[in-house]
C-alpha cells in the first residue's frame, strides 16, 4: 500500500501545479480506503457485542463514497480519514468513522425510509444517511453549523438534505413521522416528542459519552404495536465483566 | 558577599510572598477546575509547583554570582513572581488545549508542556527568593522558614476569603500586585538596590492594576457544557458567583428552554416547564424550575426513577440531601409530602432560591413546610435527631464528568459505609433511603452502591439483607431503595406497577426470577440483576474480586466511592484503545498516574543535573555519601510533611464536615504550627546538637501520629456534637502538636548544611521541592489504593528514615587543602 503520509510530502511540493489537485483527490481517496479497512478490521473485533461480522454493505459504500474530509476545518484536513473524531468548533466533533458507520448500520436503512437526526454538527452523518436514502431531514441548533453544513451540501450538490436551524427537541412535525430518527444532540434523556415521530417499527438511535469518547449508544426501537424498548450497546470489544486475570 | 553587612532579611517580603505563593496555587486549582476538569486542573498545578524544584537547580549553579547581588537578586525575584502571576495566567490562558484530544492528538503534548513552564515561573521567582534569603542569611534559617511558613498560612486564609469576594480571574489580579508589592517592600526593607529596580516596580503595579478585566476573562473549555450551551442563540449568563465551593453561573434561555429532566421516561408526555440553569465551574448542570402553581407541568416530576418511593407509600416527613437548586424538593412537594427538609452546602445556592429567583421558583425554599439547612449532608444527619419516611441521596454529577471518571479521587464520606449506616438510623421503620444514580455501561457505581448498601445493613446487625433491597433503572439513571425493615409484597407489586407504567426495568427486589430482568431497557447481559444476586450470595467477595471495576465499598478510611480502577482492567481496555475502549477508562486515576510519572522524570532531572556541576566547582568534591544523606533526607521530609498535612486534612474534614472549614482550619494550622515550630528550633539550636533536635522531633510526630491513628476516631464520635466554631478549635489544637514538630527538622537540616557544606542548600532545596509536589501525588494514590492508615504509617517511616540519615557530615573543601 502507497505510504500516503510520503505522497502528502510529495504533494505539498507539487502544490501551486495543476497536476496537484488530481492528486490531492487520488490522496484522499487512498487515505479514504485505509479508514473503511480500519472500519471492517474493527467490525470484526467487535463483532461478539455489535452481532455481526461486518456492516451492511450498502453502509460501507456510504463511507466510502463521503468525503469526510469536506466535512472539517481546514486545520484537521490532514486527519480527515483517521478514524478518530476531530473538532469542528464550537464545542462540536465530527464522529469518529467508526461510530458514524455503526449509528447508520444499526438503523437499518432502506431507501424509502425518512430519517431525522437532531445535531447536524458538521453535516457528515446527513451525508453518510442520503447515501441510503434521499429522505434526510436535519436539525441544528447552533446557527454557525448550521449554515456551514448547509454550505457544503450546496457545494457537494447534496440538494435533497433538508437543514434546518433551530431546537430540534419537538423533532419536525410537518415531516413526521420517521422510519429513523439519530439524536446526537446531547440531551440527558429522549425527547417525548421524538419518541412519538418515531414510526411504529421505527428505530432511533442515540451516541452516549463525550464528545471524544463515545462510551455506549442506545437503540430505541418501536414495535409494530407501538411499545418501546431500548437497546445498549457497546461499540468496544470487552470481554464479560467478571474473570481471572 | 556583597560588604553592606548591614542588610537585613527581608521579613516582610518574604511573608507576602509566601502568602502570594500559597494563595496563587490554590487560586490556580479552583481557575482550572473552571476551564477545564478538576483533575486536569490537579495533574498541570503539580507540574506547576515544580519551579520550586527548578529554582533550586538553578541556584545551585548560579548561588555564587547572585549572592553577590543579593538586594537586586531578590527585589528583581520578587517583582518578576508579582508580574509572571499575571503574564504566565494571561499565556496560559492563551494556549488551546483539550485533554481528550491527548489521546488522538500527539501535538496536544507540547501544549500542555507549555502550559506547565508558563504557570511554573511564578513559583520559580517565589523560590529563588526564600532560597536566596537561606543561602545569605544562614544563621536565621529556621527564623526565615517560620515566616515562609506563617506567610503560607495566612495566604491559605487569604484565598479563602478572596474567593468568597472576588471572582477567581480578577483575585489573579490582587495576587499579582501583592507579588510586585513584596517587592517594593523589599526594596525598602534590604536597601542597596538601586532605583531603576523601584521604578521597574512601580511601572509593573500600574500596569497590572489597569489592565482591562476582559483581558482577565476565563476561557473555558469549549467542551464543557456551560460553553457549549452558550453557543445557542438566545442564552445568556444572568450573574456568576464565586466561592472556594465552585464558580456559579446562573443562564437563561429565551428561546431554546433547558428542559433538564435526567432519566425521564421514554413514556413521558409531559415535558419540563421553563428553567433557568446553574452550572458549577462551567458543568454539572442543574436547573431552578419556574414552578407558578400549575402542577400539570410538574407531572414529568413523576415520570422519573427517582420518584419511586412515592408510590411505596405516603409520605410525611422527607429528608434530601444535597438539595441544590430544589428539583428532588420539588418533586417531593409534587408527591403532597407534609415535611420536607432541603439540605444544602452551598450557602450561595439557597441564597439564589431565597432571594433572587424566589419568585421564579414559586418560592419553593420559603414554602411553610420547607426547611431549608444549610449544612453538610453527613454532618446533619449526625446532628440531627428526627426521624424520616424517606432519606434521598441528590444525584449530583453531571454524566459527562461521571462516565469519563473525573470523580475518580473526590474524597465523598456520603457514599461510605459508615455514612449509610448513619443515614439509615434516621429513618423510621418503614422509611426508605434513596439513591439515583447514572446508568454507566459497565456497570460500576450502581452496583458498588449496591454492594455498600448490603455492607451497610450488614452493619446494623440485619441478617436478611436480601429483603431490604430494591434497584429499579431507566437506560439513563437506576435509583436504589434501602430499608430497615424488609419490603413488603405490597410494596413489590407497586414497583412493578411503576415500572410498568414508565418503562423501566426492575434489576432487584426480594424474589425476583431472572426471567423478570432487562425486559424494556435491554443490555447484553442482565448485569445489574447478576451482580446484586452476587453482591447479595456468600460469593460476594469473590464476584468483588473478579469484577473488572473496582466495586468494593468505600469506607471512611478509604472515601473514595467514585474510583473505580483496576490495573488489569486498564491493561485490557489499553489493548482495545482503537476499538474505542479508552471511553472505559477511570480517568482520574490515571491522570495521577500520569502526572506521578511526570512529576518523577523531571524531579529526576532537576536533582541529578546539579550534581555533575556541583563535583566541578570550585566549592570542592562532595562525598557521595553525603550527597546520598542529602538526597534521602530531604526527600523523606519532603515526602512526610504532605503525607501527613494532607491525610490529616483528610480525616479532620469528617469530624468538621465542611471542606472549606476543614480546609481552612487544618491548612492554616499545619502551616502555621509549623512555622513557630521552625522558629522554636532556632532556639533549641543554641542547646541542643542539630541531629538531636530531629530525633526528638521525629520521635514525638511518631508517637502522635500513629496514637491518632488509634483515638481520633473516638475522639471524633465523642465532640461530634459540638458546633461548628468549637470543633474547629479543637481541631486545630489536636494537630498543634504534630504539626509543631514537623516544622523542625528542615530548617535543623538546613542549619547543618549552611555550617558543613553550605553549597549543598540550593540543592537540597530542590529535592525537598520536588519532593512535596511528588508526595500530593503519591498521597493520593496511596490513599485511593490503600486507605489513609497506610498514608501515616508510611510518613512516619520516612521521617525515621529522615533521621537515620540527617545529614552532619562536615566537608573538607579543595581551597583548604591548597
Amino acid at each position: 500500500m502507497v505510504n500516503y503520509r510520503i505522497l502528502s510530502v510529495l504533494l505539498f511540493a507539487l502544490s501551486g501545479s495543476g497536476l496537484s489537485d488530481a492528486l490531492f483527490a487520488a490522496d484522499y481517496k487512498i487515505q479514504q480506503q485505509a479508514m473503511i479497512d480500519a472500519i471492517q478490521n474493527d467490525v470484526i473485533e467487535t463483532s461478539i457485542y455489535i452481532g455481526k461480522k461486518a456492516f451492511d454493505p450498502a453502509v460501507m459504500k456510504a463511507m466510502a463514497s463521503v468525503p469526510r474530509h469536506e466535512f472539517v476545518p481546514d486545520n484537521q484536513k490532514s486527519y480527515a480519514y483517521e478514524n478518530r473524531p476531530l473538532p469542528i468548533g464550537y464545542g462540536q466533533t465530527i464522529s469518529q468513522p467508526y461510530i458514524v458507520a455503526l449509528m447508520t448500520d444499526l438503523l437499518n436503512l432502506s431507501k424509502e425510509h425518512k430519517v431525522l437526526e437532531i445535531g447536524t454538527g458538521s453535516g457528515y452523518q446527513g451525508a453518510i444517511l442520503n447515501e441510503l436514502t434521499p429522505q434526510v431531514f436535519t436539525i441544528e441548533i447552533i446557527e454557525p453549523l448550521a449554515k456551514r453544513a448547509i454550505a457544503t451540501y450546496k457545494r457537494l450538490q447534496l440538494d435533497n438534505i433538508q437543514v434546518r436551524t433551530g431546537d430540534g427537541y419537538f423533532g419536525w412535525e410537518e415531516h413526521a413521522p420517521f422510519d429513523a430518527i439519530i439524536v446526537t444532540a446531547a440531551a440527558d434523556h429522549v425527547p417525548p416528542p421524538l419518541v412519538q415521530q418515531l414510526k411504529n417499527g421505527g428505530r432511533m438511535i442515540i451516541p452516549v459519552g463525550s464528545r471524544f469518547f463515545v462510551q455506549q449508544l442506545v437503540l430505541v426501537t418501536k414495535d409494530s404495536e407501538g411499545k418501546i424498548t431500548t437497546q445498549q450497546i457497546l461499540p468496544v470489544r470487552f470481554v464479560p465483566l467478571t474473570g481471572k486475570h | 558577599m556583597d560588604a553592606s553587612h548591614s542588610i537585613r532579611a527581608p521579613a516582610i517580603s518574604i511573608l507576602l510572598i509566601s502568602a502570594s505563593a500559597l494563595a496563587f496555587e490554590v487560586l490556580l486549582m479552583r481557575i482550572f477546575s473552571v476551564i477545564q476538569w478538576h483533575h486536569f486542573a490537579y495533574m498541570v498545578i503539580s507540574l506547576a509547583l515544580l519551579g520550586y524544584g527548578v529554582s533550586g537547580t538553578f541556584l545551585s549553579i548560579a548561588q555564587k554570582w547572585l549572592l553577590n547581588r543579593y538586594p537586586v537578586a531578590f527585589v528583581g525575584n520578587s517583582l518578576l513572581f508579582g508580574l509572571f502571576i499575571l503574564v504566565s495566567f494571561l499565556i496560559a490562558q492563551s494556549i488551546s488545549f483539550n485533554p481528550e484530544e491527548l489521546f488522538w492528538d500527539w501535538t496536544s503534548y507540547f501544549r500542555l508542556l507549555l502550559i506547565y513552564l508558563c504557570l511554573s515561573l511564578p513559583f520559580f521567582f517565589a523560590a529563588n527568593c526564600i532560597a536566596l534569603t537561606f543561602l545569605r542569611f544562614g544563621d536565621k534559617i529556621s527564623k526565615i522558614y517560620a515566616i515562609d511558613l506563617i506567610g503560607a498560612s495566612i495566604g491559605s486564609m487569604l484565598v479563602i476569603a478572596l474567593l468568597f469576594t472576588t471572582l477567581p480571574n480578577e483575585a489573579i489580579r490582587y495576587l499579582s500586585l501583592a507579588g510586585v508589592l513584596a517587592g517594593l517592600i523589599a526594596w525598602i526593607e534590604i536597601g542597596n538596590t538601586t532605583h531603576r529596580l523601584l521604578i521597574s516596580g512601580v511601572c509593573a503595579a500600574l500596569i497590572i492594576a489597569v489592565i482591562p478585566s476582559s483581558w482577565l476573562a476565563l476561557k473555558i473549555s469549549p467542551y464543557k457544557s456551560l460553553p457549549q450551551v452558550l453557543t445557542i442563540s438566545g442564552t445568556r449568563t444572568l450573574e456568576q458567583l464565586s466561592s472556594p465551593l465552585g464558580l456559579i453561573s446562573v443562564v437563561e434561555s429565551e428561546q431554546v428552554p433547558f428542559r433538564f429532566a435526567p432519566g425521564l421516561s421514554l413514556l413521558a408526555t409531559q415535558t419540563p416547564p421553563e428553567q433557568l440553569a446553574i452550572f458549577t465551574d462551567a458543568d454539572a448542570m442543574t436547573v431552578i424550575t419556574k414552578n407558578q402553581g400549575d402542577r400539570q407541568s410538574l407531572s414529568y416530576l413523576d415520570y422519573l426513577t427517582s420518584a419511586l418511593p412515592y408510590h411505596l407509600r405516603r409520605m410525611n416527613n422527607v429528608m434530601i440531601l444535597g438539595a441544590g437548586a430544589g428539583s428532588e424538593v420539588l418533586q417531593a412537594k409534587f408527591h403532597n409530602v407534609a415535611n420536607i427538609v432541603a439540605v444544602e452546602l452551598n450557602p450561595q445556592i439557597i441564597e439564589l432560591l431565597t432571594h433572587r429567583y424566589a419568585d421564579y421558583s414559586g418560592n419553593l425554599y420559603k414554602s411553610d413546610n420547607i426547611e431549608v439547612r444549610i449544612d453538610e449532608a453527613r454532618g446533619l444527619v449526625l446532628k440531627d435527631n428526627n426521624h424520616y419516611d424517606l432519606i434521598q441521596l441528590a444525584m449530583l454529577d453531571s454524566f459527562s464528568a461521571a462516565a469519563s471518571g473525573l470523580y475518580a479521587l473526590n474524597e465523598s464520606y456520603l457514599y461510605t459505609v459508615e455514612a449509610l449506616t448513619e443515614i439509615l438510623r434516621r429513618l423510621n421503620p418503614q422509611g426508605y433511603l434513596a439513591v439515583t444514580r447514572w446508568v454507566k455501561l459497565p456497570p460500576k457505581d450502581t452496583i458498588k452502591l449496591f454492594a455498600t448498601a448490603v455492607d451497610a445493613l450488614k452493619l446494623l446487625s440485619i441478617t436478611d439483607v436480601e429483603k431490604h433491597l430494591v434497584l429499579i433503572r431507566g437506560w439513563q439513571t437506576s435509583t436504589l431503595l434501602i430499608k430497615i425493615t424488609p419490603f413488603t409484597l405490597q410494596e413489590i407489586a407497586a414497583i412493578k406497577q411503576f415500572n410498568e407504567k414508565r418503562a423501566f426495568d426492575a434489576a432487584y427486589y426480594p424474589g425476583i426470577k431472572p426471567d423478570e430482568v432487562n425486559k424494556i431497557n435491554i443490555i447484553n447481559q442482565p448485569y445489574f440483576y447478576l451482580a446484586a444476586t452476587a453482591l447479595l450470595s456468600e460469593d460476594s467477595e469473590q464476584f468483588i474480586k473478579n469484577y473488572k471495576f473496582n466495586i468494593r465499598p468505600a469506607t471512611d478510611n478509604k472515601p473514595y466511592f467514585f474510583n473505580f480502577f483496576k490495573w488489569e482492567t486498564f491493561n485490557e481496555l489499553l489493548g482495545l484503545r482503537k476499538q474505542g475502549a479508552m471511553a472505559m477508562v477511570e480517568w482520574g486515576y490515571m491522570l495521577l498516574v500520569i502526572t506521578l510519572l511526570q512529576v518523577l522524570v523531571v524531579s529526576i532531572l532537576l536533582i541529578l543535573s546539579p550534581l555533575k556541576l556541583l563535583k566541578t566547582t570550585q566549592h570542592g568534591i562532595f562525598p557521595g555519601y553525603l550527597k546520598l544523606k542529602v538526597f534521602i533526607y530531604f526527600s523523606a521530609i519532603g515526602l512526610a510533611f504532605l503525607f501527613l498535612e494532607i491525610v490529616f486534612l483528610q480525616k479532620f474534614m469528617l469530624f468538621l464536615h465542611h471542606p472549606i472549614y476543614a480546609a481552612t482550619a487544618i491548612l492554616t494550622g499545619f502551616l502555621l504550627f509549623s512555622g513557630i515550630g521552625s522558629a522554636l528550633s532556632a532556639r533549641l539550636l543554641n542547646k541542643l546538637q542539630r541531629k538531636r533536635i530531629v530525633i526528638y522531633a521525629v520521635t514525638g510526630i511518631s508517637v502522635v501520629s500513629l496514637l491518632y491513628i488509634a483515638i481520633l476516631p473516638g475522639i471524633f464520635n465523642g465532640f461530634m456534637q459540638w458546633s461548628l466554631l468549637p470543633k474547629m478549635i479543637f481541631s486545630m489544637l489536636l494537630i498543634f502538636p504534630v504539626a509543631l514538630l514537623m516544622g523542625m527538622p528542615f530548617p535543623v537540616a538546613l542549619s547543618e548544611l549552611n555550617v558543613t557544606s553550605q553549597p549543598l542548600i540550593p540543592w537540597a532545596w530542590a529535592i525537598n521541592g520536588c519532593a512535596s509536589v511528588v508526595s500530593a501525588v503519591l498521597a493520593a494514590l496511596i490513599a485511593v489504593q490503600y486507605g489513609f492508615t497506610a498514608v501515616i504509617s508510611l510518613a512516619v517511616l520516612l521521617y525515621i528514615v529522615a533521621a537515620i540519615f540527617f545529614p552532619n557530615q562536615k566537608v573538607t573543601f579543595a581551597r583548604e587543602k591548597t
